[in-house]
């Protein structure tokens, strides 16, 4: 298996700013990699790293295996859509489809025929001779995606593509962004803020904060076994306990995460637990209804807020309706509780 | 039953502003009219009028023997434009402006390029000064200034001297067309005080052209593998083609117009401007200078074709 790209301890400094610092990655080819962060944590910055507009200041980059540090953009052999499209404005779609096989000399005739291609494939066949301010911004999205493809690059590089668009066509691109990864068989990176996005979208996540890579895992393995309190807390919700309520409930002072939708919510008088659940009271002092589940906020004795998600199906037995003001009693399995790494101040 | 006798619109609150500042808001047609008017006026009745009355009087009579215009309608001076001395101040005219432009253009662009892409804060705000500063200083003056720096014996001409290059400077003032005795003398001395006077109008419209190009363009270009040369030629010009135009739009029709700078720097020969000047003020002929003031006019628009013909507006 040949590695698509691979970091090796790259940083990247603005001024006194480490926005990229001593990250590595292997990302395989034929990988649909996302790199998952807010904003300000280096993920933009790998990427560009990448595409060649930003140089590193330390560390090797290498795009199937041969080194690309040093090498221009238009020497690279990825494709990049931009956050913003960055369409040009003075040709029509066909032209800007067509762009980069034009400035690397292919003849007008294989040009006009694979830019079509490319335009079926993104589902805008015949709009070839609209100017990009005639298009909507699910279609400049689309143009962008087959301006870059039709250079058929072994690496696309995907800027937060979808993060201009509504929910509903943001959505529809997710699968189709998916479906055509499958299809062509070729290496994505994804950036996005999006964790949900993320995690429907990948085969592996790598989730960055302040620079640093915390976690590179499957979706699956990345929301069950959080290794951080920052990647708990960050894709998905979660509920990090530490210092000496964590000793009491599991022996050890490293902090754990718990999700809300593993604990249960019960009367404070209610004490059927099993022998190894682990059971506490608190007030119950909020109550969100939010459609698919009801969101409960209780504070332990200790002070220690605790989300617990509850779904709002006919399975699910509401009996109880909980009420906010009102002594609970809190429970959840100790397999939940997944142990994590402080990692903060490396 | 308070509710039931008010009137469905509210009546309006407060003083007779409040009251105007609804009225205005529920008719914005109103507000737009007073808003236009005076300056529609100004306009129509200071500018366009004055104008078109005098362009009115290119197809009057001019009797030599009274020395005045009478409303017999001809199309006399008209077709005098195209009399060989006349035709010759059009074409010299044409000419320089054309030169002046492409000229300024390249000088421009290199400049406006730099301002746009590489300076930000304190630096920017020293190159807007520089390219501006000329502007503060009145033109007439300038013009002067230049008489003097290229004059024999003058900054210009001792420059040359230093770097032994007078050979060169005999040659060039040699060519015909070009020369003259002194660089003062010639249409080159000309060519460069037109050229210095109206760079600023070249410099600035381009360089808000290239500030407006988003940087991710570039880098796309770049991306999908054109070389630097080519995303220039296939992106950052073709995008900075409307301030390009703009520019040339100052540097042409304000080259076709001025007088002064004819006047002061040059072999003798007339411009367009100093033909007005002479047929209006010294000799009188309202009609011949009314004809000549239609020239820019027409040329200007079909300049102005031209250019939208070339697609340099699209961009826009």
């Amino acid at each position: 298996m040949t590695l698509a790209v691979q970091f090796t301890d790259v940083s990247r400094v603005f001024g006194d700013v480490k926005a990229v610092d001593r990250v590595s990655i292997d990302i395989q080819d034929g990988e649909f990699f996302s790199m998952l962060g807010p904003s300000g944590s280096g993920k933009t910055t790998c990427l560009r790293l990448i595409a060649g507009f930003e140089q590193p200041s330390a560390g090797s980059i290498r795009i199937h295996g041969a080194e690309a540090v040093g090498l221009a953009p238009y020497q690279r052999d990825v494709n990049t859509v931009f956050q913003d499209y960055a369409l040009f404005p003075h040709m029509n779609v066909r032209d800007n489809v067509a762009y980069g096989l034009k400035v690397k000399g292919v003849g007008k005739s294989e040009r006009l025929t694979r830019a079509e291609e490319a335009l079926g494939m993104v589902a805008l066949a015949g709009y070839g001779d609209r100017k990009p301010v005639q298009l909507s911004g699910g279609q400049r999205q689309r143009v962008a995606l087959a301006r870059a493809l039709v250079n058929r690059p072994r690496v696309l590089l995907l800027d937060e593509p979808l993060g201009a668009l509504d929910l509903k066509l943001r959505e529809q691109m997710q699968s189709e962004l998916k479906k055509l990864q499958r299809q062509l068989g070729i290496t994505f990176i994804f950036v996005t803020h999006d964790q949900t996005e993320a995690l429907s979208m990948s085969d592996r996540v790598a989730v960055f904060n302040k620079g640093r890579i915390e976690q590179v895992d499957t979706p699956r393995n990345l929301y069950m076994k959080p290794a951080t309190p920052f990647v708990a807390e960050f894709v998905g919700t979660s509920n990090v306990l530490r210092g000496e309520l964590a000793q009491l409930l599991t022996g050890s002072a490293a902090p754990f995460s718990i999700r809300p939708e593993h604990i249960r919510l019960q009367e404070a008088a209610g004490s059927d637990a099993n022998a190894t659940d682990v059971l506490v009271t608190g007030l119950l002092h909020d109550v969100q209804y939010q459609g698919a589940a009801t969101r409960f906020e209780v504070r332990l004795e200790n002070g220690q807020n605790l989300s617990v998600s509850q779904a709002n199906n006919q399975w699910q037995q509401t009996a109880p309706a909980f009420q906010a003001g009102q002594q609970v009693s809190v429970r959840w399995a100790r397999e939940a509780m997944v142990a994590l790494t402080d990692v903060e101040g490396r | 039953m308070t509710a039931l006798s008010t009137p469905v619109t509210a009546p309006p609150a407060g003083g007779p502003l409040q009251r105007l500042s609804n009225l205005l808001y529920r008719k914005p047609n109103l507000y737009l009219a007073m808003l236009l008017v005076p300056p529609l006026l100004w306009f129509g009745v200071i500018y366009f009028a004055p104008l078109l009355t005098f362009l009115w009087q290119g197809v009057y009579t001019y009797d030599e023997m009274a020395m005045a215009a009478t409303p017999d309608l001809t199309w006399a001076n008209l077709l005098a434009l195209f009399e060989p001395a006349n035709y010759d101040i059009i074409l010299r005219t044409l000419g320089m402006a054309i030169v002046v432009s492409l000229a300024s253009a390249a000088l421009a662009f290199p400049i406006a390029y730099y301002m746009a892409r590489y300076t930000s804060g304190k630096t920017k705000a020293f190159f807007y000064i520089a390219v501006m500063m000329p502007m503060w200083a009145s033109y007439i003056v300038k013009a002067y200034a230049w008489t003097l720096l290229l004059a024999k014996g003058g900054v210009v001409q001792w420059f040359v001297e230093q770097l032994q290059l007078t050979p060169v400077l005999q040659f060039i003032l040699g060519i015909p067309g070009v020369g003259g005795s002194t660089l003062s003398t010639s249409q080159l001395g000309r060519f460069f005080v037109f050229v210095y006077i109206w760079l600023p109008f070249m410099i600035l419209p381009i360089q808000a052209s290239l500030e407006r190009l988003p940087p991710s363009l570039l880098q796309a270009s770049a991306d999908l593998g054109a070389k630097p040369a080519q995303t220039f030629m296939q992106v950052i010009l073709p995008l900075s083609v409307p301030g390009i135009a703009a520019g040339s739009i100052f540097t042409f029709s304000l080259t076709l117009g001025d007088f002064i700078v004819p006047q002061l720097v040059g072999p003798p020969g007339l411009f367009i401007g100093n033909m007005v000047y002479t047929q209006q003020g010294s000799i009188g002929n309202m009609p011949m200078a009314a004809a000549f003031t239609l020239v820019p006019i027409v040329l200007i628009a079909i300049y102005l074709s031209i250019v939208k013909r070339l697609g340099a507006f699209d961009a826009l």
